[in-house]
């Protein structure tokens, strides 16, 4: 203890200080904050990463570009398949492949399927971190379905492994379509009752409103993306800025805000839901007929150089940096995960105000922490 | 009295957006026909997966008792966590040639992380998956598993 | 022998025996002569004193399992799951599958722990609700004890149950607990006063604090009825304000699990947890029974104006049916809550209480007193 006292610089004899994690309810997972606290007030919190690093960028050095999908699913597992689509698409970028359209419009739908369920998850996870119990069921209940039109297609629930350099694993289930629509319609009568739930609650909107204020030049400073980032009015959204996939060919609107608070965040995220929607709708009667793949070599060698491919998960951008030496295994993988910047800003959001303030901040940044520490 | 009457509207804004929160709960309470809760071990005869559930990986053999691994190793190059390893050996062929043929196709299960990389590298489709998911078992050498078959022969036909 | 001689005396009953559902006070007075007969009176003090305390703590008991079970099925079903369903028919027997389990888990001792206030916590918090439950009506004469000050009292002796969450908080020596106990301090001590207002409000109404005249006073038609606004108000606020007083619902800044864990009971295990956990229950049933006996009429069958028939017929439902199904329908209410709101902040928390409460509590306290000046109510 003594030793933590002097790396930290806290003062234990001045302020009362509590470790936040690696094990407590709303850290989810094994994030570790040390706050100090003056009563109730937050007065610096310290978060402590790397209680689940897996090595995983040094793991990708070591084997080859198909492998590499799968452990990127595991990074942030909530955004599986988009995390898949940024390695494939860096690949393919190096490769210079044209992919086929269907593919493309595939993985756009897919990518939106995971962002709503992610954004349900946060929307379960964000009323429970603020006592309403209830919000977990319902939001996992709902997730439920996008999971089954996954397993039906991809075989896998959560960690999908859909994609692979060249196209996708497999083709569409027959039943894809339809199920999709048929989960359009529901999610569309449900979602209202979410916002009767938490968004229009007096409570609710007491609790988060004005609370962790990130302004633009604070956002932009800190590098945060995301629903973070666009709530205080940086506009970040790669899908509109450097569109991959099919997102040139539909239309949605980039959510934004100013004030920069807990409450807009949560509300980006509500409002992006129906945009994913939106772009699904514009998608799922159009997908074309064609290969869901390109014959690839059995043994995907990059040509030397430097790749990079940025691509917006749930929750902001993913960067993957390839650096090939020629080989079939990358020289060098880095991943510039969202969460990990995000994270940055909790201890300027955070100072001044409670420490329940603090776990619906921390709620509202939505943080993986595998992808943190990957 | 605009003071008091912000006031009064205030409360009861409030009042109104929680009774509407009620609502949601209350008229779920009362549809028992939601739930949505399965009765997992008592309705395991009707459970049916998705013929595409990556359960674990298996071996299909036909009625002969043959399959159709020839033990050529690709599945295990292109398993990124060495779930996968092949015994060969070498049989003679029935025109008397030696030939490379699979002795035990080791398979860990606990290793696996269903990335499907082995099924779709199969030059000859000799590996599926499997809808089982109830994978626990007591001893951790059970899962380790040999996909063929005692005494299973090489389809004919298949190189 | 002389237990005997006294059974024999109660066995001679004069009334048909299912008049006893309408009016316990035949048989509490039939056992108390057969005891009078049969021992001095200090004996027979000591006997019914034994009787009313084993007769209760088995209430507790019941009252308290079924309570934790209900609790686990209301929210279930609010949540679109079945709950507990495995152990029983419907699970019934799940909550007394977990007390075995809490009853042979072990209890781990704190190294740092004040070890004498770390156990004595438990007792304070569980003996305050215990209290509390004596002054209660059940039924028409089933009344453990009828003080002539009981509002007073069930306030007073309910407030206790606070200082065994501080000494608990405090003597864990846990920052998780000390923060929890901290909390519930200050949350209680502010909605006191509003519990007691609301009240105080009805007393004014019935012009007592006497539990059985209040009750009684309600024959002719429940106080929320009777009181019209005021009343209405005053019983609102009294749900709101109760709820906070026992730590649930939007109110559990206590416990707080998103935020402290478990709050002041982290450190507890086994029976000690048990407790507390069978104490906040059976305080949520005191305020909803108080709930019930205040503005809902108690044991009073509901009646309607000059519909004679429906009131006959409301008449053959037993008191006891009356004050259990009253008192269920505010813990239904309560548990509504819990399973519907976000948790408030503490500074929210006593917002709400000083700034918004507490004034419209007073203001109403004051429309109800000219009310009953003016002879307003029914």
């Amino acid at each position: 203890m003594e030793e933590q006292v002097k790396t930290t610089g806290i003062n234990e004899q001045e302020e009362y200080v509590i470790n936040m994690g690696p094990q407590h309810p709303s850290t989810h997972g094994v994030l570790r904050l040390v706050v100090s606290l003056k009563g109730e007030i937050v007065k610096n919190v310290e978060p402590h990463v790397g209680y689940i690093h897996r090595g995983i960028e040094k793991m990708c050095e070591s084997i080859t570009y198909p492998q590499i999908i799968h452990l990127t699913d595991r990074m942030d597992y909530l955004s599986a398949h988009i995390n898949n689509e940024a390695v494939c698409l860096n690949v393919e970028k190096a490769l210079e492949i044209e992919i086929p359209d269907r593919v493309k419009v595939i993985r756009t739908i897919m990518a939106e399927l995971t962002r709503i369920q992610s954004h349900q998850l946060f929307w379960a996870t964000f009323g429970m971190d603020l006592g309403g119990l209830t919000c977990f069921f319902y939001g996992l209940r709902d997730r439920e379905r996008i999971l089954d039109i996954w397993e039906e297609t991809c075989g896998s629930r959560m960690i999908v492994s859909y994609s692979c350099p060249g196209g996708l694993m497999y083709d569409i289930h027959p039943n894809f379509q339809k199920r999709v629509k048929d989960f359009i319609k529901y999610f569309r009568k449900t979602l209202p009752e979410y916002d009767q739930l938490l968004t229009g609650n007096v409570i609710f909107r007491e609790r988060t409103m004005g609370i962790g204020k990130l302004s633009l030049e604070d956002a932009v400073s800190f590098g945060v993306t995301g629903p973070v980032g666009r709530a205080a009015g940086f506009s970040c959204d790669v899908r509109k800025y450097e569109p991959y996939s099919a997102y040139d060919r539909v239309k949605f609107n980039e959510v934004l805000f100013t004030e920069g608070d807990t409450y807009h965040r949560y509300l980006v995220r509500m409002e992006e839901m129906r945009e994913s929607m939106n772009i699904i709708d514009q998608l799922i009667d159009n997908i074309p007929e064609g290969q869901y793949a390109v014959k690839m070599k059995p043994v995907i060698k990059l040509p030397e150089g430097e790749y990079y491919q940025r691509v917006e998960t749930a929750r902001g951008e993913l960067g993957v940096y390839i650096v090939s030496d020629g080989n079939k295994n990358p020289f060098r993988i880095k991943f510039r995960s969202p969460n990990f910047v995000n994270l940055a800003a909790l201890n300027m959001m955070s100072k001044g105000f409670k420490i329940a303030d603090l776990v619906a901040i921390s709620g509202s940044l939505d943080l993986i922490i595998p992808d943190i520490d990957r | 009295m605009r003071s008091i009457y912000n006031y009064l509207k205030e409360v009861l804004m409030g009042v109104w957006s929680l009774l509407k929160g009620m609502k949601v709960t209350g008229s779920y309470f009362f549809s028992p026909s939601k739930i949505v809760t399965q009765k997992y071990p008592n309705n395991r005869n009707k459970l049916v997966m998705f013929d595409r559930f990556k359960g674990e990986v298996i071996m299909p053999h036909n009625e002969k008792n043959e399959h159709k691994c020839t033990g050529c190793g690709i599945c295990e190059i292109n398993c990124p966590n060495g779930s996968i390893e092949i015994i060969s050996k070498t049989i003679a062929t029935e025109d008397g040639k030696k030939k490379r043929a699979i002795d035990k196709h080791i398979y860990r299960l606990s290793m696996c992380t269903f990335c499907a990389l082995c099924v779709k590298s199969c030059p000859s489709n000799a590996l599926a998956f499997s809808q089982e998911f109830e994978h626990a078992v007591f001893n951790r050498a059970l899962l380790i598993k040999v996909l063929n078959k005692p005494g299973s022969q090489l389809m004919k036909g298949v190189e | 022998m002389r237990l005997v001689i006294a059974a024999q005396n109660i066995s001679t009953f004069s009334e048909p025996w299912w008049k006893v559902f309408y009016d316990f006070s035949l048989l509490t007075k039939n056992i108390d002569t057969g005891l009078h007969n049969a021992m001095s009176p200090f004996w027979t003090t000591v006997t019914e004193m034994l009787i009313i305390g084993v007769l209760i703590l088995l209430f507790y008991a019941l009252v308290g399992l079924f309570l934790v079970y209900a609790e686990r099925k209301v929210c279930a079903f609010m949540q679109n799951r079945l709950g507990p369903n495995r152990v029983g028919p419907f699970g019934i027997f799940q909550t007394i599958a977990d007390l075995i389990k809490l009853l042979l888990v072990e209890l781990i001792p704190i190294k740092k722990a004040d070890k004498f206030l770390f156990n004595l916590a438990p007792f304070i918090v569980i003996i305050a609700s215990f209290m509390a439950i004596a002054a209660i009506p059940f039924a028409n004469g089933l009344h453990a004890i009828d003080l002539n000050i009981g509002v007073l009292y069930v306030i007073a002796v309910s407030a206790m149950g606070v200082i065994g969450v501080l000494l608990a908080g405090w003597s864990s020596n846990n920052k998780y607990s000390l923060i929890g106990a901290m909390r519930s301090g200050a949350q209680i001590v502010s909605y006191e006063l509003s519990v007691g207002l609301a009240l105080i409000t009805v007393v004014i109404l019935a012009g007592t604090m006497q539990f059985s005249e209040i009750v009684e006073a309600q024959r002719t038609g429940w106080f929320i009825f009777k009181g019209h606004i005021p009343a209405f108000i005053a019983f609102i606020i009294f749900l709101i304000s109760s709820t906070a007083e026992t730590n649930r619902g939007p109110f559990d800044l206590a416990e707080a699990e998103s935020e402290l864990t478990a709050g002041y009971h982290t450190e507890y295990s086994g029976i000690k947890f048990a407790f507390f956990f069978l104490a906040e229950y059976m305080n949520m049933f005191i305020v909803a029974s108080i709930a019930a006996t205040v503005f809902l009429g108690g044991w009073m069958p509901f009646h309607v104006g000059h519909w004679d028939g429906f009131n006959s017929v409301m008449d053959y439902i037993p008191p006891f049916i009356w004050y259990i199904g009253k008192t269920f329908f505010v813990i239904f209410l309560m548990m509504w809550f819990k399973w519907t709101f976000p948790r408030l902040r503490i500074d929210q928390l006593l917002t709400l209480e000083w700034k918004y409460l507490l004034p419209i509590n007073l203001v109403n306290v004051l429309v109800m007193a000219f009310v009953v000046l003016m002879g307003w109510h029914f």
